[in-house]
């Protein structure tokens, strides 16, 4: 299904607005949507909440043959997909721009970076590594698709537990989780991307940008850093021009951004590590409020209210009342009233017709003959009750 | 590959080169008779093949044509025996597909599509040699090509990639220095203004040294760009002595 068109009007409000420096849920510039990581109650499954966006990642393992390539490493699989229930922009079977550009990204953001020790993976060199997948399904698109990902991406592989293996010769066994304990994946840094939407050319920037944002901007610069202010990947795209000062401002930026969501996650993981071990619940249907409508809920966006009241009185003041005299109803016939006296008819009609003069002195009592049919002969109905209600 | 070490003490490269030296780089324009513009490129021993056809009218869905602008549409294919390793798809996978995206998004920044309404200008990019710098390759093949063509550009489009190595930033890297596991950045100027139409890194690099490499980087596509317009030019006066007679 296709999706709505932005009209003009809208897309004029928002960059109107965009150079006013607001944004339609109020946030600065450089805020960031409210972030809500939760995890199932298997490991490696999260849900990262930005705002509305909605996106779940769920890390699995296999053991496989490793490449011919590289037989002491083992092999991590990304895989983004856009879920049609995000959008109605989102078909299935459909590869499309947006989904190319999200799953490379992924990938660069965390293959590249190397943030998973591969060689930690490996089992029997050059016969048996284990195969980390890695699976995002965006759930609801309210925009920043890749910013969520990555979160949930890297929340997930935090939080999965590989299952044990031991080697005695060429036996390999693989210990169920009630056996023994499966043993997290080594982590080097948590690559997190920061996006940055470009508007009119370059000149306004918007961190994290929402769904309407995005229909209008230029272009995106994605940065992928860790807390440790080191970039693992840049991305610009959609065409704009960027100049090398801006590109050094948004890394700046991007990096106060990492380390504060840096903190939520691992403040994430430590609340979810807690709860196992004290035994309470955890998962998913435990972060969800219950017997509460959650469809509706909108949380309370922080507008800027303080001169409305004064500009709204400003423009009533200014503006002058109107002149025009409206008459009041003349009741003419019955079933018919009348209001103002009409204009001069302007359909270029017969000469002597225009002179005809406007009769002031209307008897009320007459009835009033308005019909524009050519006919001759007018046969006014229902004359015989007039004619009584005269008399009375 | 151990013991190769990509810059040595005295400041040479696996190939012999210091440090901010480009590759050679060797082009010629015109190479088919067929298409409205093309160009072959050579940067080391990387070997790519650029061609051009538009603006024409766009052909295929009606509901791609823009009504104010022309639509750009790149294709990047690699051919099979470009690599050491025979590939087996040439186009259509993940990273060809990224690769087209990001032509389209230079190019339409850099070529002036609203003279040309509802119309298409394609740009075919081939690699027959990928030696590293393949993005940079396309891009600068591609530019050849539109001038030969005769699509009005704001300015060259040129693109080279730059590393880091052991705190020095060099420029051009070869597939050796790319795939070293050191950081790469590929990045497309126009070298009159500065701007920057597409900026591509990979690996880590920390924040510090990120101004330095981007320096490099420029400072590689500005040198790069005298050299395509040198050839530009050698090729305007072959053939206005051809057809002045």
């Amino acid at each position: 299904m296709r999706d709505t068109p932005l009209s003009n009007c809208e897309r004029l409000f928002l960059l109107k607005a965009i150079e006013e420096k607001k944004r339609l849920d109020g946030r600065q510039t450089y805020d960031y949507r409210n972030i809500k990581i939760t995890f199932g109650t298997d490991y490696g499954c999260c849900i990262v909440e930005l705002g509305k966006t909605r996106v779940l990642c769920q890390v699995s393992c296999e053991l496989v043959p490793p490449k011919d390539s590289r037989p002491t490493e083992g092999i991590m699989f990304f895989n983004l997909e856009l879920s049609p229930m995000a959008s109605p922009a989102f078909e299935p079977n459909r590869q499309s721009e947006l989904l190319v550009l999200l799953n490379r990204q992924l990938e660069r953001c965390l293959r590249n970076s190397k943030c998973i020790d591969t060689e930690s993976l490996c089992v029997v060199s050059g016969e048996k590594v284990w195969q980390i997948r890695v699976d995002v399904h965006v759930l609801n698109h309210d925009g920043n698709l890749m910013d969520a990902a990555s979160i949930a991406a890297i929340s997930a592989l935090s939080h999965f537990r590989r299952p044990d293996v031991a080697i005695q010769g060429q036996d390999v066994t693989v210990f169920s989780p009630e056996e023994r304990d499966p043993i997290p994946l080594s982590i080097y840094h948590m690559p997190i991307c920061v996006s940055f939407a470009f508007f009119l050319q370059g000149s306004y920037l918007l961190v994290d940008p929402c769904e309407r944002e995005e229909r209008v901007k230029d272009g995106l610069l994605v940065i992928a850093m860790n807390k440790h202010q080191e970039i693992c990947s840049i991305q610009s795209s959609g065409g704009i021009m960027l100049l090398k000062d801006q590109v050094l401002r948004c890394s700046k930026i991007a990096s106060v951004k990492v380390s504060e969501i840096s903190e939520l996650i691992n403040k994430a993981l430590e609340n979810d590590r807690k709860i196992r071990k004290e035994g309470g619940k955890f998962g998913f249907a435990e972060s969800m409020p219950k017997e509460r409508i959650t469809t509706l809920k909108r949380d309370k966006a922080p507008v800027e209210m303080t001169d409305v009241e004064e500009t709204a009185n400003d423009i009533v003041n200014r503006t002058e009342t109107t002149t025009e005299v409206v008459p009041s109803p003349v009741l003419v016939a019955t079933g018919t009233a009348q209001v103002g006296e009409g204009i001069v008819n302007s359909w270029g009609l017969d000469e002597d017709e225009e002179d005809e003069p406007l009769t002031e002195d209307r008897k009320t009592d007459e009835v009033m003959i308005i019909s524009d049919s050519e006919e001759e002969e007018v046969v006014i109905l229902n004359e015989e009750a007039q004619k009584s209600k005269k008399k009375k | 590959m151990a013991g190769l070490e990509l810059l040595s003490d005295q400041g040479y490269r696996l190939d012999g080169r210091k440090a901010p030296e480009l590759r050679k780089v060797q082009a010629r324009m015109s190479v088919f008779a067929q298409a409205d513009g093309s160009a072959y490129l050579e940067q080391g021993n990387t070997k790519a093949l650029a061609v051009v056809y538009g603006p024409h009218e766009t052909r295929g869905s009606r509901s791609k044509s823009l009504h104010d602008r022309a639509v750009i549409n790149c294709q990047y294919s690699m051919a099979t025996f470009s690599t050491a390793e025979r590939k087996r798809r040439p186009h259509g996978d993940r990273k060809s597909s990224e690769m087209s995206l990001h032509l389209k998004q230079t190019f339409e920044a850099a070529v002036l599509t609203e003279l040309y309404p509802r119309s298409q200008i394609d740009i075919y990019v081939k690699i027959l040699q990928a030696d590293g710098g393949n993005y940079s390759a396309c891009v600068n093949a591609a530019t050849l090509a539109l001038v030969d063509a005769g699509i009005p550009m704001r300015d060259y489009v040129c693109a080279c990639t730059a590393g880091f190595v052991e705190d020095t930033a060099l420029a051009d890297l070869c597939h050796a220095e790319e795939s070293g596991g050191g950081t790469s950045l590929a990045l497309a100027l126009l070298p009159r203004s500065g701007n920057i139409a597409l900026l591509q890194m990979d690996a880590r690099l920390h924040q510090d040294h990120l101004s330095a490499l981007m320096e490099a980087a420029m400072t590689a596509c500005k040198g790069l760009s005298k050299v395509l317009d040198g050839v530009v030019r050698q090729h305007l006066e072959e053939v206005s002595v051809l057809t002045s007679e």
